[in-house]
């Protein structure tokens, strides 16, 4: 960084990233509730498995984006962490794992 | 298409994007995670709605149904996909002091979602006469 952190404004940059985190999960919950409600409704193995495999899905996506608030909301003022790839990659992989369990349960 | 390659094999190497150019300015990084998460959110609507098309819409033949279930989970995929890669495209630009890449792919995405909109519209109507 060509300035130093402490003469800069810090701003609510964290906070709105820390908020974007949470509005996500928020939405990932709704998805998660409502593959929930429809494999509960199919009623058959197959929809008890995809009622396991998206509550863990949701579960893991709870627990990157704690990890991720966690790490904006603790770290020294100025110096947030920066999003590493593979934590990208995680909650991406977690999104699309709930559609395949959406297709799955289709036919 | 090997440029899509490296992108993906960036996402899973984040000591790779680092070693490139300069480090950018935190709060730059910190609005390019948050678009990044703005389309996750978008991908997560899709294949909310996606189930949503599944189950309360029953009175739908069943091929109409699973169709525009599967257009919605498609799109939902493929925006999420999106998402990451545009993410680490983004990130790789700025840390190299190039233009931010343009993109297609909000344009298709609107085209895409209006169709079914309206497809939604017509089967629907026409679901309940027949």
């Amino acid at each position: 960084m060509s300035t130093p952190a402490g003469d800069r404004d810090p701003g609510l940059q964290p906070e709105r990233t820390r908020l974007a985190w949470r509005r996500t999960t928020l939405s990932g919950t709704v998805a998660a509730v409502l593959a929930a409600k429809a494999a509960l409704h199919t009623g058959k193995g197959v929809g008890l498995t995809a009622v396991a495999v998206s509550s863990l899905l949701w579960l893991g996506f709870l627990a990157l984006a704690h990890l991720r608030i966690h790490a904006l909301a603790t770290a020294a003022p100025g110096h947030p962490p920066r999003l590493t790839a593979r934590h990208a990659a995680g909650a991406t992989l977690c999104t699309i794992a709930l559609a395949v369990c959406a297709v799955a349960l289709l036919f | 298409m090997s440029e899509f390659v490296r992108n993906v094999r960036l996402w899973f190497a984040p000591q790779e994007v680092r070693e490139e150019g300069r480090t950018p300015d935190y709060r730059f990084s910190l609005a390019n995670e948050r678009t990044f998460l703005a389309w996750l959110r978008t991908a997560l609507a899709l294949i909310g709605g996606g189930f949503a098309v599944d189950q309360f819409l029953p009175d739908l033949r069943w091929a109409w149904r699973v169709g525009l279930a599967l257009a919605l989970l498609g799109a939902g995929v493929l925006c999420s996909l999106r998402a990451i890669n545009h993410w680490v495209r983004c990130e790789r630009a700025m840390r190299r002091g190039e233009d931010l890449p343009t993109s297609r792919f909000p344009a298709l995405l609107s085209v895409v979602i209006a169709v079914v909109a309206v497809v939604m519209v017509v089967v629907v109507l026409v679901g309940w006469e027949g």
